[in-house]
């Protein structure tokens, strides 16, 4: 049967206002007139001055997001910003959503496999838009630019520019301001500013080390030539090491347990700081359905599965042919990571067995069953670790997760699929601290008693798709493993329903809500009001 | 197999079919001509805002109906004949059933205003009425300029509706204040100036007298009660809204201005029940109206009567009033009872943020202190605490003395320092 649509395209009276004022005419202009001095060096137009060039174009992108942005909130009484997005053709997968998506994927594309297009030349001076950095990288670390150091560069740019337009757009939110200055600063000091001073200042022999970049999601840290790098800088370099190891196995466990992976996800990751400011207009396509988040949990997790297994075949074959130089033994590592897996899921079986659904089930004990299947397998035989060799795991990994997942799907896609689809569906990092995040922690959407009104702004609002209007018109909690805690659930509420706390664990999980408001005796569904369930902090 | 058939697809008749299925085997049929599927009307202004899509305000997915077998028929009920038990549906089919609830919903009121049956005047209820804004007011060029009558909840939706596409709106508001029988002057003066920060034009005092029709039957103008003529292509009329029974008139069961229902939310005829917008409560629970049509009151009577009919009668508490709305950018919440006028034994404290956004009222009964009410404007409440408190029968001290904990702010909002401080002064002073 077919339904009728409220479609505002096929609609012959006409359409309601979207288009832009004067000022954001130019502002666009503006920002395009930078992008196009930057495609002009990539086409190999020479610049005299690439120092000027390259202020001017900067300036020009960040003027026209800056300008866009002002005039876009400007003069609006503070509160939700939401009118038109689907009526917008950039915001509502129209002609410009797609070409948008087409030109930042073959972007991605050309960064990642084409870097010479871009002007790379390792073995002389670089040319096209790299050779536009130079100067810059220069000034920065004394080294001449790359195709990554211009990306880093033009990732600053826009989490900052597209931050400030965040900022504005919710400056009657203080989290959202809180949390859009935290990723701000992360992004410009963490990621872009440190690694290239400390490689200036300190040693060249140094890897380049984004300190909040944390393995899994950084898949590569604990590679030969990084581990190598790291022991021969001596102390600090040793200290970094021993940060990275414990960066996943302990600093991340204590303040996902106590602030839930909103901590990282939504405050200090480099993939979530792009998705929040200049991915934000897009939060609203992610996929809401049922279907979706099964996906999501089989594909997340056997990235998991699979950075794990690369991991340990990268480290356990350069232990092993180069067996005097470090301390670890293969064997020992090896029987560790085997241990360390089982004891794990020992643990969370045995506590947390009632919380985990039939396919969580399944595919833990399936995955545990690949993973020791594959170690003993090795042990016995002890040819190629896992049956591949280490090389070709760890090179599908970073070309099939690393670049085209994270990047030219992840980000490329961005006008399509929404803001998240690497953080929800792709990355390990994600699904570790979900993990945590759903088994042990204490945060959790709290939602007001009755007042829920199922509108549904919550879901259509969330950018890794969970349905929150689902928990929300039953009185429960949310809880789920993916959410990064952006708290635009709550923003967009109309009814001031939802709240992101951290509370007791008692009760956290309160599968059997029932809607305050009906004092009916409703025998197995009645839950009377207990002081314990509200999670204030004790 | 038992047949229950629930006319209506809204929050009460859906609620309703929920909870039988949780529990019972039986047929379920829901029947709407309003839409194929559940939608949340809540959400309507904000697929007109380009907020959500319609897709957007369904609460389940397609799928969901079929899996726990409720059946939808998409389709018109004109009679009900309850002593053959017989539907009888404007497709020419007929539906019989073993238990009949009815969840009609409501329509808008129209109080026999000369002209509001012509084109370019409607109210803002159903699907319909919203496909029917959209070819009235797609946007300024169409719609120059509309007038809003009557100032409730429906009413200024449809003003912040019609400003997201830049069409100038003129509100008249027959009290002197805005929606002046529910809420106290003060409470009121913060949202007409909210309003008015929103280029609304808003006349207080002002009623429609007539609306004027150009040679094609559309409207044209109003003219009010002063004798003013306000050009325009929209009227929407939103003085409230009332039970949507007019199918029921010529059938055995007895209605007043809605369903006649007692505590258990039978009718007068056996197998035979009403619930949300449509019903009449003959006993009141409280101070509460016999018609609320409100959310959650619908859904909570899709609780209850899902109860009765799978074998454990339970009569309707819906328990201590609350409700909440935003008003353009400022939400609103209310618990227990804070009248406009205060009533016998009612007194009321007001405090107003220095921004004019936020503001807190307390009713408390002035001889033994306890709390009555609440009305906050542009600070979350936390509905269980306050609950709890009146059903305690908290002292005002002890509310004021433990406001923080009512408080259901996101975090870092600050309302706990320097709005605590300031509300506690102000309260402490009286």
């Amino acid at each position: 049967m077919s339904e009728y649509k409220i479609d505002h395209n096929m609609a012959l009276t006409g359409e309601p206002p979207k288009s832009l004022d004067t000022w954001q005419k130019l502002a666009v202009l503006i920002g395009m007139s930078g992008l196009g001095i930057l495609l002009l060096a990539t086409l190999n137009i020479n610049f005299p001055d690439k120092t000027l060039w390259l202020t001017i174009s900067l300036s020009a992108l960040a003027t026209g997001i800056l300008l866009f942005s002002y005039r876009e909130y400007q003069g609006k009484s503070k509160g939700i910003k939401n009118d038109g997005v689907w009526f917008k053709s950039i915001s509502s997968r129209g002609l410009w959503a797609w070409l948008s998506g087409i030109a930042l994927t073959g972007f991605y594309i050309v960064l990642y496999f084409f870097p010479q297009y871009l002007g790379l030349n390792p073995d002389g001076e670089n040319t096209g838009v790299i050779s536009l950095f130079d100067p810059l990288s220069k000034v920065l670390s004394g080294n001449p630019a790359s195709q990554w150091f211009v990306y880093g560069v033009l990732y600053t740019i826009a989490i900052l520019a597209f931050g400030i337009k965040f900022l504005y757009k919710y400056r009657h939110n203080r989290y959202e301001r809180l949390r859009t200055f935290s990723v701000m600063f992360f992004q410009t000091a963490f990621a872009f500013l440190i690694p290239e001073l400390m490689l200036r200042l300190n040693n060249p022999d140094l890897p380049y080390y984004d300190l909040k970049n944390i393995w899994p999601l950084n898949y590569y840290n604990f590679e030969q030539y990084r581990v190598d790098q790291f022991i021969s800088a001596g102390t600090i370099g040793i200290a970094l090491l021993i940060f990275g190891v414990l960066s996943i196995l302990v600093i991340t466990p204590i303040l996902t347990y106590k602030y839930g992976k909103r901590w990282y996800c939504s405050w200090v990751c480099g993939c979530g700081g792009l998705a929040e400011t200049a991915g934000d207009p897009f939060r609203h396509l992610s996929d809401k359905s049922l279907f979706a988040w099964r996906v999501e949990r089989w594909v997340v997790h056997s990235v998991l599965v699979f950075v794990v297994l690369m991991t340990t075949a990268v480290i356990y074959t350069y232990l092993g042919y180069d067996a005097d130089k470090y301390w670890l033994n293969r064997e020992f590592f090896l029987i560790s990571v085997a241990s360390g897996l089982t004891i794990l899921f020992a643990l969370i079986w045995y506590f947390k067995k009632d919380e985990l659904e039939k396919d969580a089930k399944y595919g833990a004990v399936t995955y545990l069953a690949i993973i020791l299947g594959l170690i003993v397998i090795h042990y016995l035989s002890g040819s190629n670790v896992f049956l591949f060799q280490a090389e070709t795991l760890r090179s599908t990994y970073a070309f099939l997760i690393g670049a085209i997942f994270s990047g030219v799907i992840g980000t490329g896609f961005y006008p399509i699929f929404g803001n998240r689809v690497w953080c929800r569906f792709g990355c390990p990092m994600a699904a570790i601290l979900g993990i945590q995040q759903r088994l042990f922690s204490r945060f959790r959407i709290t939602t007001n008693g009755g007042q829920c009104i199922s509108c549904g702004n919550c879901s259509t609002y969330c950018e890794m798709g969970i349905d929150v209007r689902a928990y929300a018109q039953k009185g429960q909690n949310i809880i789920r493993a993916s959410c990064v805690g952006c708290g635009i659930c709550s923003a967009v509420c109309p009814r001031g329903v939802l709240k992101l706390e951290n509370g007791s664990r008692d009760n956290r999980i309160n599968s059997d809500g029932v809607l305050l408001g009906n004092d009916v005796d409703l025998l197995d569904h009645i839950r009377d009001y207990d002081p314990t369930r509200s999670p204030r902090k004790e | 197999m038992k047949h229950i058939v629930i006319i209506g697809n809204g929050i009460s008749g859906v609620t309703a079919a929920r909870h039988i299925r949780k529990q019972k085997d039986y047929r379920i049929t829901l029947i709407s001509s309003e839409s194929q599927y559940f939608f949340s009307r809540t959400a309507l202004m904000y697929i007109y805002m380009g907020h959500m899509t319609y897709e957007n305000t369904k609460p389940y997915e397609d799928w969901f109906w079929k899996k726990n077998r409720l059946e939808l028929l998409f389709a018109h009920v004109e009679k009900v004949d309850t002593d053959t038990k017989t539907l009888h549906l404007d497709t020419g089919d007929n539906v019989t059933y073993d238990r009949l609830i009815i969840a009609c919903g409501s329509k808008p009121n129209r109080f026999g205003w000369p002209g509001q049956d012509l084109e370019g005047v409607q109210g803002l209820y159903s699907k319909q009425d919203l496909e029917m804004l959209e070819r009235n007011a797609p946007n300024n060029k169409q719609c120059p300029h509309a007038v809003i009558i009557g100032g409730g909840l429906i009413g200024i939706e449809l003003a912040e509706m019609l400003s997201t596409r830049k069409i100038p709106v003129t509100f008249l508001v027959r009290e002197k204040n805005f929606w002046g029988n529910i809420l106290p002057p003060e409470d009121a003066a913060l949202i007409e100036e909210h309003i008015r920060e929103h280029h609304i034009d808003l006349r207080l005092s002002t009623e429609l007298k007539e609306i004027e029709a150009d040679e094609n039957g559309r409207c044209r103008a109003v003219i009010t009660n002063t004798g003013e003529r306000i050009e325009c292509q929209l009227v929407g009329l939103t003085a409230g809204v009332s039970p949507n029974i007019d199918f029921l008139k010529d059938s055995k069961i007895e209605l007043g201005r809605g369903v006649k229902v007692n505590r258990y939310l039978e009718t007068n005829i056996a197998d035979v029940f009403a619930i949300g917008d449509c019903a009449e409560q003959t006993e009141t629970s409280g101070k509460r109206r016999p018609i609320e049509a409100v959310w959650y009151t619908g859904r909570m009577m899709g609780e209850v009567v899902a109860q009765t009919i799978c074998g454990r009668r339970t009569p309707y508490q819906p328990g201590h009033w609350f409700n909440s709305a935003k008003f353009f950018d400022i939400e609103y919440q209310t618990y227990g009872w804070v009248w406009p006028e205060p009533s016998e034994n009612e007194k009321q404290l007001f405090w107003k943020h220095p921004s004019g956004k936020k503001a807190i009222r307390l009713a408390y009964d002035k001889n033994t202190k306890h709390l009555l009410g609440l009305n906050s404007f542009g600070i979350r409440i936390r509905h269980e605490v306050i609950d709890q408190w009146l059903t305690e029968k908290r002292k005002l001290s002890y509310v004021i003395e433990n406001f923080k904990e009512a408080l259901f702010e996101p975090e870092f909002f600050g309302t706990y320092k320097e709005d605590l401080r300031m509300i506690k002064n102000q309260f402490a002073t009286v």
